[in-house]
């Protein structure tokens, strides 16, 4: 691991100041992939600001949403009353995720920065256009079994690893930014972005933006909600496929529905498409393998990861089976 | 203060370790844990390629970092004489040129240790070894056995075995051919490889290092540096975990010798985790072409297995993936050979149930099809091929409770409940299966010396080199001798994990209760008689006269059985004013183990359940039952079942090591990518304890129990999933790629 300076300020403006003057500089919160990439020497900071100290760790009830402040722990967020009576779906993703130690540490502004787990990105002497621009992706025509279906591009197969994004990219919420030029506020389904020409970059904050809080609008589909992860062992691992499923009900009939998936994209895969075809449809079986077809419309595998054309839709209609309480 | 216990112990009573408060209160030092004066760390610089030279390492920058102490290369390090030596290839325990650190610029693997780092704290030396400049002539690499199978060769120390007429299985009515593979698993224990090594003088050198072995690593250091062996003293009495990934002297034990003789102070090297995939052994990939026949009653009637392994370029690492299939069941025709194929990786090493685990999988798996190619139920299978004696050399076993396993597994798990047709039985989303299989793994004995010394005020010191690595010897030796002798556990301790104790043989192969608990029990048996034979006075005429039978030893005291006269140890040594009584006994197995077969036997039941949809594979229910001679202690010998289990729903469901051959590199080298079962895929564990004693091994009547319930587990596990979902999975592991 390479040396580091650490600083640990008490005033947000000092805490982007700091980060925008410096390019070497990265905000630290609870660390948990951090730390791991610096000792593997796949990210070498020169300057950590630990933003531990930001009164950022509130859950709130708002007008018409929830605020997440950005430093509550993803354990706080996943055991909160509130989280856990409107919103199931972000509940259950955290839970599925990491172990409880970790959850315990992880913010909700880290999960959504946690880099891929790609096995080429973790080794410096490998090939990863993520990790080192122009050097080539290893996992295009090595082992890609974990890798993209969707939206990936001739640079980078990597999926993102996070199961709170994709509950979050369902659940239309919304980031709040504050950065050197003030705050902003970005839809959570356009935080992180496609690999395209630059995979290096994960999301669209800017240098020296912190995220402060995410904000979750109310909405119908507390009842009948479920995120379903599929993985090699029983915890602890990251999602082969995962299904954030959720539908408004009302007589049988769906009014409407929030889909997306995690472990197929370099981002939180919304299923816009599939939700269309959801609304105004009956509660079946029949409906939901439409709607999984849709879904997969422009998948397309690499050599280890044909599994997952038949995983994806497959636990598209597990989940929501399970959500309609129909499984 | 409280009234001192004295508790009495029998050999198989379920004590507690004896090191338990020290475990859990962090007293047990581990080897990074000496903290010796003016100790320096070492980190370990490794290869970026698989095979080649390398061609220029600039260490400039390294050498002027803060903090850093020296950096050892190939082009300084000290001469090791025993790297000069000529190959010792009747001495050595693997076949080939032992792995020589820094010894010259030839990269044989990736990973390959090429220099060590060494400054004042680790953070330091880290961040130095990321200052190197490595340049290399790179070389064409393979590391795939499954694509070379066509270069194996017939490895030096391996006679291929058969019996009866080769190929016979064709010929049968109901016939099996199939190809299985099991993957590359790695040992990964849970404290790293690590060794602090402080030199005094120039000829004297102390190792606390992670070993099975103290007497191993003892010898192999004293012959690398040309040291007289007792100059050379391993220490290790707490190790964190090693499934056989400790029993040789590896780069971290060189490496930490070299840097304390460079710099002149005690140095420690801990591998990284990514470094203990490919430096320090692991399970290799096996592929084996399997083939079995029967008569349509199900009589088996040939076998032909030919498997293949892997090794290094320097060594043949060999391992008994044959040994079930030669001894497990009754059949007149078998033909098999084993071959290696050499790959430009590190050498790998015994791991848990090495070979028989790999070879069991092809083995229990195809006896599953057989069975169900027999319209045969799987037990039924079994028990018609049932072996009376030692098919591989018609020798009788020493001791057989196998056909019990089967009885007491199948009763408890429920196996008559079975639906025998695929994919009949379903809860919910759930698909679910049965399957069992068959398991026997050797039961040995080696040499060991064991020294026993009685005090005036009663108490007992057992000593003896052998390593407890985690699996409870230390408690059982501990309770032999209390047993035997007759004294309180409280007053009973034995000492272990030091090459400077009598001799032991390594702590691997299921052969330690054997071996030195053995010599436990006959030290202790001599140290009775000595007692006999010193005690004087008026009450001690008799006692000297009495026969074996007529004298017990019983709450530290030797006394006539009608207890009209006794005498406390403590006693017989005061009378004689001994400060200490000691005594010394060599023990091995007498010519009885030579005509007998001495195994260990299981049949383990296992019942998953696969999601219809996702594939995902879960364990419901596992029962293991286990002939394992007389229980030494129930306690830790259920924990090894535990173990076992744990390690088999590992390789059958997740576990593999997995390489980018372009780069001939490990891709998962971490915990979170190499996938181990946690607490979540274990479910409950059903012990069945034979516990009947075997009459040869050894005279406490055990058998080995660290690795034969994991014999035959992933077959076991794999026909469950055969059962519930009817897709024959033949390569491990079962992951929901392989399933959906």
């Amino acid at each position: 691991m390479k040396q580091f300076q650490y600083m640990r300020p008490t005033k947000q403006k000092a805490a982007t100041d700091a980060v925008a003057k410096d390019p070497t500089a990265l905000f630290i919160a609870g660390g948990t992939n951090l730390i791991d990439l610096m000792k593997r020497e796949v990210m070498q900071p020169e300057k950590l600001v630990d933003i531990n100290m930001l009164p950022l760790k509130k859950i709130e009830q708002r007008n018409g949403s929830v605020r997440i402040g950005a430093l509550v722990s993803n354990s706080a967020v996943a055991e909160d009353r509130l989280i856990v009576e409107k919103f199931p779906l972000l509940s259950q993703a955290l839970v599925s995720g990491a172990s409880a130690q970790l959850r315990n540490m992880a913010t909700v502004g880290g999960n959504m920065m946690q880099r891929t787990r790609c096995y080429y990105f973790y080794d410096t002497a490998l090939p990863c256009n993520k990790r080192e621009p122009g050097s080539g992706c290893g996992a295009i025509e090595g082992i890609n079994d974990q890798h993209a279906i969707f939206g990936f591009s001739e640079n980078c197969i990597a999926v993102n690893p996070s199961d709170m994004s994709v509950a979050l990219a369902a659940l239309d919420a919304t980031v709040l930014l504050s950065g050197p030029k003030g705050e902003r506020r970005i839809p959570f389904i356009d935080f992180h972005r496609l690999p395209g020409d630059q995979p290096e970059v994960d999301t669209n904050l800017m240098r020296g933006e912190l995220i402060v809080a995410v904000d979750v609008p109310e909405s119908p589909y507390a009842q009948n909600a479920h995120y379903l992860k599929v993985r090699e062992r029983a915890s602890f691992a990251f999602a082969l496929v995962s299904v954030a499923a959720a539908l408004d009900i009302q007589n049988n009939t769906i009014q409407s529905a929030r889909l997306a998936m995690g472990g197929v994209a370099h981002k939180p895969w919304r299923l816009f498409d599939a939700e269309k075809a959801l609304a105004g449809k009956p509660v079946s079986e029949e409906s939901f393998w439409q709607a999984a077809e849709v879904a997969m419309r422009g998948a397309k595998a690499f050599e280890h990861n044909a599994f997952k054309l038949k995983l994806a839709p497959n636990s598209i209609v597990q989940a929501l089976k399970t959500a309609a309480g129909i499984a | 203060m409280t009234k001192e216990r004295m508790t009495q112990v029998k050999m198989g009573d379920p004590l507690s370790r004896v090191e338990s408060l020290l475990k859990v209160t962090g007293g047990a030092k581990y080897a990074a844990e000496y903290n010796l004066p003016n100790e320096a760390i070492g980190v370990l610089a490794t290869s970026t390629i698989a095979r080649g030279r390398i061609k220029n390492i600039d260490t400039r920058e390294a050498e002027r970092a803060p903090g850093v102490v020296a950096v050892v290369t190939h082009e300084n390090a000290p001469e090791i004489p025993g790297y000069s030596a000529s190959v010792d290839n009747e001495g050595s325990r693997v076949y080939g040129q032992e792995f020589r650190l820094f010894f010259d610029g030839t990269i044989y693997h990736n990973y390959q240790p090429i220099a060590l780092v060494i400054a004042d704290t680790f953070a330091r030396a880290d961040q130095a070894a990321t200052l190197l400049k490595v340049t290399y002539e790179e070389e064409s690499h393979d590391t795939d056995v499954r694509n070379s199978l066509d270069k194996a060769f017939k490895p030096e120390r391996h006679d291929d075995y058969s019996r009866g007429e080769a190929g016979a299985y064709k010929s049968a009515p109901v016939k099996i051919e199939q190809e299985y593979q099991t993957p590359i698993q790695v040992h990964n224990p849970m404290e790293p490889h690590v060794t602090t090594a402080v030199w005094e003088g120039d000829n004297k050198v102390t190792v606390y290092n992670k070993t099975q072995a103290t007497k191993i690593s003892q010898k192999e250091i004293a012959k690398s540096f040309e040291l007289d062996e007792e100059n050379v003293r391993a220490y290790s009495p707490f190790v964190g975990g090693a499934f056989g990934s400790s029993s040789r002297v590896w780069p971290q034990e060189m490496a930490a010798i070299m840097g304390a003789k460079v710099t002149g102070r005690p140095v420690q090297v801990v591998l990284k985790r990514n470094q203990v995939f490919n430096m320090v052994g692991y399970r290799p990939r096996s592929v084996q072409k399997f083939s079995i026949g029967a008569t349509t009653d199900g009589t088996l009637t040939g076998i032909t297995h030919d498997a293949y392994g892997s090794t290094s370029q320097y060594e043949q690492f060999t391992e008994r993936l044959l040994d079930p299939t030669k001894t497990m069941y009754s059949c007149p025709n078998l033909d098999s050979r084993y071959k290696l194929v050499r790959l430009d990786m590190s050498t790998p090493c015994w791991t848990r149930g090495p070979g028989e685990t790999s070879g069991s999988f092809a083995l229990e798996s195809a006896m599953d099809e057989l069975a169900y190619a027999l319209n045969m139920d799987p037990l039924a299978l079994r028990l018609k091929n049932y072996a009376e004696k030692d098919p591989e050399n018609d020798k009788p076993w020493s001791s057989n409770y196998l056909m019990e396993c089967y009885e007491q597994g199948a009763e408890r798990f429920g196996w008559s409940k079975r639906n025998p047709e695929p994919r009949s039985m379903r809860e919910g989303d759930w698909l679910i299966g049965m399957g069992m299989a068959s398991g026997i793994y050797k039961a040995a004995r080696d040499r060991a010396v064991v020294r026993a010394k009685l005090s005036p005020d009663g108490s007992l010191l057992v000593q003896s080199a052998v390593a407890d690595t985690g699996p409870g010897s230390a408690t059982i030796f501990t309770q032999i001798a209390a047993d035997v002798m007759g004294t309180a556990i409280e007053n009973t301790r034995f000492e272990w994990g030091d090459s400077t104790l009598p001799y032991a043989p390594g702590q691997f192969g299921s052969h330690t209760t054997a071996s030195v608990g053995s010599a436990v029990y006959e030290v202790c048996t001599a140290l009775k008689q000595r007692l006999q034979q010193l005690a004087t006075g008026t009450a001690s005429a008799a006692m000297q006269q009495a026969g074996p039978d007529e004298l017990v030893f019983e709450n530290g005291t030797m006394g006539l059985k009608d207890r009209s006269a006794s005498l406390s140890y403590g006693e017989i040594l005061k009378q004689q004013n001994l400060p200490q009584l000691e005594v010394i006994k060599e023990s091995e197995g007498g010519p009885l183990l030579d005509e007998y077969s001495s195994k260990s036997f299981c049949a383990n039941f296992v019942e998953v359940r696969v999601h219809a949809a996702t594939g995902e594979v879960r364990i419901n229910k596992v029962v293991s039952a286990v002939d394992a001679g007389k229980i030494m202690n129930y306690k830790t010998a259920e924990s090894q079942v535990y173990g076992s289990v744990v390690w088999g729903i590992g390789i059958a469901l997740m576990e593999e090591g997995k390489i980018d051959h372009r780069f001939g590199r490990h891709v998962n080298n971490d915990l979170e990518k190499y996938h181990v079962p946690i607490s979540a895929d274990v479910p409950e564990v059903d012990v069945i304890l034979i516990n009947k004693p075997d009459p040869v091994v050894d005279p406490m009547g055990a058998k080995g129990i660290g690795e034969i319930p994991l014999i035959g587990f992933t077959a076991a596990v794999a026909n469950a999933v055969y059962h519930a979902t009817g897709k024959r999975i033949r390569e491990l592991p079962i992951t929901p790629a392989k399933l959906v």
